[in-house]
């Protein structure tokens, strides 16, 4: 204690936290991207491995026979399905019957708050169909769900033929300790929602649908498969979830430990593992795939079918079958004996996956970085805002930390109250309810007036409040009383920089990715902002460096990870479908990006900018 | 005076109302930060169903209030949130009229100080002025209604509330100097939650000071006078636990409530240091270590009765504070009390040390809670570490927030009695370090 309480060493350490301050933001700035950075390189990062006992030695024998049947009740299913022009639910039923499952169907409708241009889809109706194996070994206490969605056109029916094989196939095994739900659900995500939302009694998005007649006991793992073709070069292991929730290590663990039994080429991000991690390629090509994690998981939406399941505290992964050009092909008796394997195993525990990480980042299937290191990067660039705050503080004179205790300081020449603050911060958030409640409440106006789509009217309107927002601080101004001073900038930002600090914390424990990747754009914007900049060119590094730009970074950075790299005006198309999907994500599945982006971080993005503009 | 203290009341009462009409309000009851087993309201309305059937409401383990307290709401619970409300509202207006009082007590004893000549010449700007004192009732009596824990507290309807207005009015009481109604009231905080004992102390010290009566052992007078006042609380003491076994018609209340409250048999998470402690406790050693915690809250006592012996409010705000801090239930409720007593020692400004570091590390706590429980208790990927973790940060912060206060009113006095600018002797300026 004797720092908190020795006035010597206080003043010493104080005074070279201010005398050193901005060296000290540099260096903290630069050490956290470098921190994060080398997450990807291998020796940093730390082997996976299996942490629950009852999946890691027990073995299992996988003997899954009818890969070729499988296909050909595929085929039957895309005929029956362009028969009726959708989903076969009568076909369904009665093959899974005949299979010796119990059947359910649900039905659900939606309408979304605008049309979904991506998905071409507003009024949604369909049903769901799912067929419960009931469990001959144990009390049928609890489930496991293997899922395939039914999609429009040609697309993944050979996954929906696997799934009725895999049924066929475990009805005659007499190991199951857990009841299997069999389900295949129209509309992917809205089906999926429907789905569970009517197997947990919840409604947290307003849906309609019908309750669920037969129902399993409490879920504890879930596997979605995407399957598109009759063969496979490599299998893509999904993980992101909603919000940017992970399900256990163990699941990925249990799928590459599998693939590699078998000998399928597994991938994580669309990416092949690589062995040279000494070399510069093998550590672009980790970089790349620990980015393309980080942004994924950054944006907070379901990357598969499996992303809602998180919600519930389910484990749940999406394996997505690639058939590209390599030679290597693997056929769908090896698929089926994959998911056997990991089923039986998943059958096997005694209680729900709890034992590995929950956080982390992958860099390789193999390679995976746990919250203890990479939680570093981020603190290192939230140093910044607080070694900031603190130099303010002292700025502003207050006695506290700073002074030696006090004795023969004069009194700070005048206290801007509290008021003069409160009024940026009101009107800052008051701009964000708009920025959040707005562009869907007043679509139907935006289209009478305007040559637009609903679902264009919605995003720009939203950009049209974003920018809007600018605008404001030159109002505000009027509205504080008086003559503006130094001392209420100082107070202003560093209310702000608080605000942020702890704003980005808490992003940061939900979600990592998002949190860094806002600090890495925030951070420096509230470190340097100050009403001395020269106008024009502190407003310019201020809206390049504000959120929405951020998310126009991001799409950049992502295209061009996925190699499949866009120009600046394909980028802005992207953009734009990019927002509407944020709010209809939110809408529709709870997703927390929109408002917090909306509701937090562009008022404090707000607050920032009016500190620039004090006069 | 009044005018602007109405209408913090009528801005404080509708906040509480249009919370209470949101969807919020569910949620808020069941934060595990703003209610604890003892005071939350869905225990009391299980407990008034059981005394409606006949039932000794502590029968079963749910109910653990007081008998009073649910032969009240026995009367009001279709009224509950007005009532709530004005429990409220009578804090804040106990508080006011306290501190009121307390500030003139305080300039008067300046004046006098003042005209006898007894502070040193460079002491001036150390002097309080009515100008600097006039608003500060009116900022504690703000600093409570608005402040968002008693806000939450009082939206879920914890009776913390109501133990919060009892001991309010215990203060105003005091400081009035009317002893009966002191002890009394003393007496029924003592009843609710057993901890405010300890407020005992401060208010015969202050009593006695009023009286001027020295503190001395070898005195009568100040035995006679200190026997009055511990007769007086220990008598109501005993009606009002009297009153309760005649009301209930069984002593089942004693364990139910004062056993709850000792032995912490209910380890649901709270802000508090006990439930991570006591999980994790092997059970052989759970007696002694209860032990140790309870008797952590009154051991304060004597120390700092010495030490403040001369200055009973502020003994009285650091014991509400430790008390709120070490309690085996603590809420948000409870930090809100001593919280409003901050403004009340704002000449201490000059002297505080932590308090950026301390706003800062409660603000960031309060904000995580709801974080890590989230993630804790719903999305599941973070563990009860984590969320202890913030419970202990939150704890040290206040920890560290009142240890500043009593070390910086110590060194007001040190000042007013030695001089502001102390020299060493070889003439230099000299610094005043705490070892």
């Amino acid at each position: 204690m004797g720092l908190l309480s020795d006035p010597n060493r206080r003043k010493a350490l104080t005074s070279l936290l201010t005398r050193l301050n901005t060296p000290l933001c540099v260096v903290c700035y630069l050490a956290g991207i470098a921190w994060f950075m080398g997450l990807a390189f291998e020796p940093f990062t730390l082997r996976t491995y299996m942490s629950e006992n009852a999946m890691g030695s027990t073995m299992v024998e996988e003997r899954f026979p009818s890969g070729e049947r499988a296909l050909a009740t595929g085929r039957e299913f895309a005929a029956q399905k362009k028969k009726v022009g959708g989903m076969p639910v009568d076909w369904l039923v009665k093959t899974m019957q005949a299979r010796g499952l119990e059947v359910f169907t649900q039905s659900f409708s939606r309408t979304l708050p605008f049309p979904d241009e991506n998905k071409e889809r507003f009024m949604v109706r369909g049903t769901n169909v799912y067929g419960i194996l009931r469990a001959p070994r144990a009390p049928r206490t609890e489930a496991l769900v293997l899922s395939a969605p039914c999609s429009p056109g040609n697309s993944n029916n050979q996954a929906v033929g696997l799934l009725l094989g895999l049924a066929q196939y475990f009805r005659s095994q007499i190991y199951w300790a857990k009841d299997i739900i069999f389900l295949v659900n129209e509309h992917d995500l809205i089906g999926m929602q429907a789905w569970l939302e009517g197997y947990h009694h919840t409604n947290i998005t307003g849906m309609d649908f019908t309750p669920l007649q037969g129902r399993a006991g409490s879920i504890q793992a879930a596997l979605s498969m995407e399957l598109s073709s009759d063969v496979i070069t490599s299998l893509d292991l999904v993980l992101e979830g909603l919000n940017g929730q992970l399900p256990n290590l163990d699941l990925a663990n249990l799928f590459h430990a599998f693939c590699q039994k078998l000998g399928i080429l597994c991938t994580i991000q669309g990416k092949l593992q690589r062995n040279d991690w000494d070399s510069s390629e093998g550590y672009t090509h980790s970089a790349q795939t620990m980015m393309l994690m980080v942004l994924k998981q950054a944006s907070g939406r379901p990357w598969g079918d499996h992303g809602l399941f998180l919600r519930y505290h389910i484990e749940a992964v999406t394996l997505r079958g690639i058939n590209s050009f390599r030679h290597y092909k693997t056929d769908a008796t090896t698929l089926g004996r994959l998911l056997e394997g990991m089923f039986r195993k998943l059958n096997n525990l005694l209680e729900r996956l709890h034992q590995s990480y929950f956080f982390y980042l992958m860099p390789s299937l193999s390679r995976f970085v746990s919250i203890g290191y990479y939680m570093p990067a981020f603190g290192l660039l939230a140093a910044i805002l607080l070694l900031r705050a603190l130099d303010l503080w002292v700025q502003i004179g207050s006695p506290a930390p700073v002074s030696q205790d006090g004795v023969g300081e004069t009194e700070p020449p005048s206290n801007p109250g509290v008021l003069s603050i409160l009024t940026p911060i009101v009107i800052s958030h008051l701009t964000g309810v708009a920025l959040y409640t707005l562009p869907i409440l007043s679509q139907d106006t935006a289209v009478e007036h305007f040559p637009v789509s609903e679902t264009e009217a919605v995003v720009l309107t939203a950009i049209a409040i974003y920018t809007a927002g600018l605008a404001l601080p030159h109002n505000t101004h009027r509205l504080i009383s008086g003559e503006a001073t130094e001392q209420g900038w100082r107070v202003l930002k560093l209310a702000a920089l608080l605000y942020l600090a702890v704003l980005l914390g808490c992003t940061a424990l939900i979600n990592f990715s998002l949190g860094f990747i806002l600090a890495v754009t925030l951070v420096p914007a509230a470190a340097c902002v100050t009403p001395h900049m020269p106008k024009s060119l502190g407003a310019l590094a201020m809206v390049l460096l504000s959120p929405g730009c951020t998310i126009f970074y991001c799409i950049f950075l992502f295209q061009d990870l996925q190699e499949a790299p866009v120009t600046l005006p394909e980028c802005c198309v992207l953009f734009l479908s990019v927002i509407s999907q944020g709010i209809l994500d939110h809408t529709l599945y709870g997703s927390l990006i929109y408002p917090l982006l909306a509701l937090f971080v562009y008022p404090c993005w707000l607050l920032l900018w009016n500190v620039l503009f004090w006069k | 005076m009044a005018a602007p203290l109405t209408l913090v009341l009528i801005l404080a009462v509708s906040i509480r109302a249009v919370l209470f009409r949101s969807s919020l309000a569910a949620q808020i009851s069941e934060r595990v930060e703003v209610v604890s087993p003892l005071n939350s309201w869905k225990r009391v309305v299980e407990g008034l169903a059981l005394l409606d059937l006949g039932v000794s409401p502590y029968s079963g383990d749910v109910f653990h209030e007081t008998p009073l307290i649910i032969y009240l709401f026995h009367f009001v619970v279709d009224y509950s949130e007005i009532v709530f409300m004005i429990a409220d509202g009578i804090t804040a207006v106990a508080l006011y009229l306290s501190v009121k009082t307390y500030n003139k007590n305080v300039f008067r004893k300046q004046k006098y100080a003042l005209e006898a000549d007894r502070y040193p010449h460079d002491c001036l700007e150390l002097m309080r002025s009515p100008k600097e004192m006039f608003y500060i009732p009116l900022k504690v009596a703000m600093f409570y209604l608005l402040n968002p824990f008693t806000i939450l507290s009082c939206v879920a309807k914890s009776t913390c509330g109501i133990n919060n207005a009892i001991i309010a009015i215990f203060i105003l009481c005091t400081l009035k100097g009317s002893a009966l109604l002191s002890a009394i009231f003393l007496s029924l905080a003592t009843y609710q939650t057993i901890y405010p004992l300890t407020l005992f102390a401060p208010a015969l010290l202050f009593l006695l000071q009023r009286l001027y009566i020295p503190v001395n052992p070898c005195r009568s007078s100040f035995w006679i006078y200190t026997l009055q006042y511990a007769f007086m609380f220990v008598g109501s003491l005993v009606v009002i636990v009297c009153l309760s076994f005649f009301l209930l018609g069984s002593w089942d209340f004693i364990p139910s409530v004062y056993g709850f409250i000792l032995s912490v048999p209910d380890l649901t998470p709270n802000i508090g240091l006990f439930w991570y402690f006591f999980a994790e406790m092997f059970e052989h050693f759970r007696f002694f270590f209860i032990c140790v915690f309870q008797i952590n809250i009154f051991l304060y006592t004597i120390p700092l009765s010495i030490k403040l012996k001369e200055h009973p409010v502020f003994l009285i705000f650091m014991q509400i504070a430790i008390i709120s801090i070490f309690k085996s239930y603590p809420t948000v409720g409870d930090i809100a009390l001593y919280m409003a007593f901050l403004p009340a020692w704002s000449h201490l400004y000059r002297f505080l040390r932590n308090i950026f570091l301390v706003s800062c590390i409660l603000l960031a706590c309060s904000v995580l809670f709801p974080v890590l429980w989230h993630l804790w208790i719903y999305a599941g990927s973070a563990n009860s570490n984590f969320y202890y973790a913030i419970t202990l940060l939150f704890n040290v912060g206040q920890i560290l927030l009142i240890s500043d206060y009593f070390y910086a009113y110590l060194r007001r006095e040190h000042h007013l009695s030695q001089g502001l600018y102390l020299q060493r002797k070889d003439g230099s300026e000299a610094t005043l370090v705490l070892k």
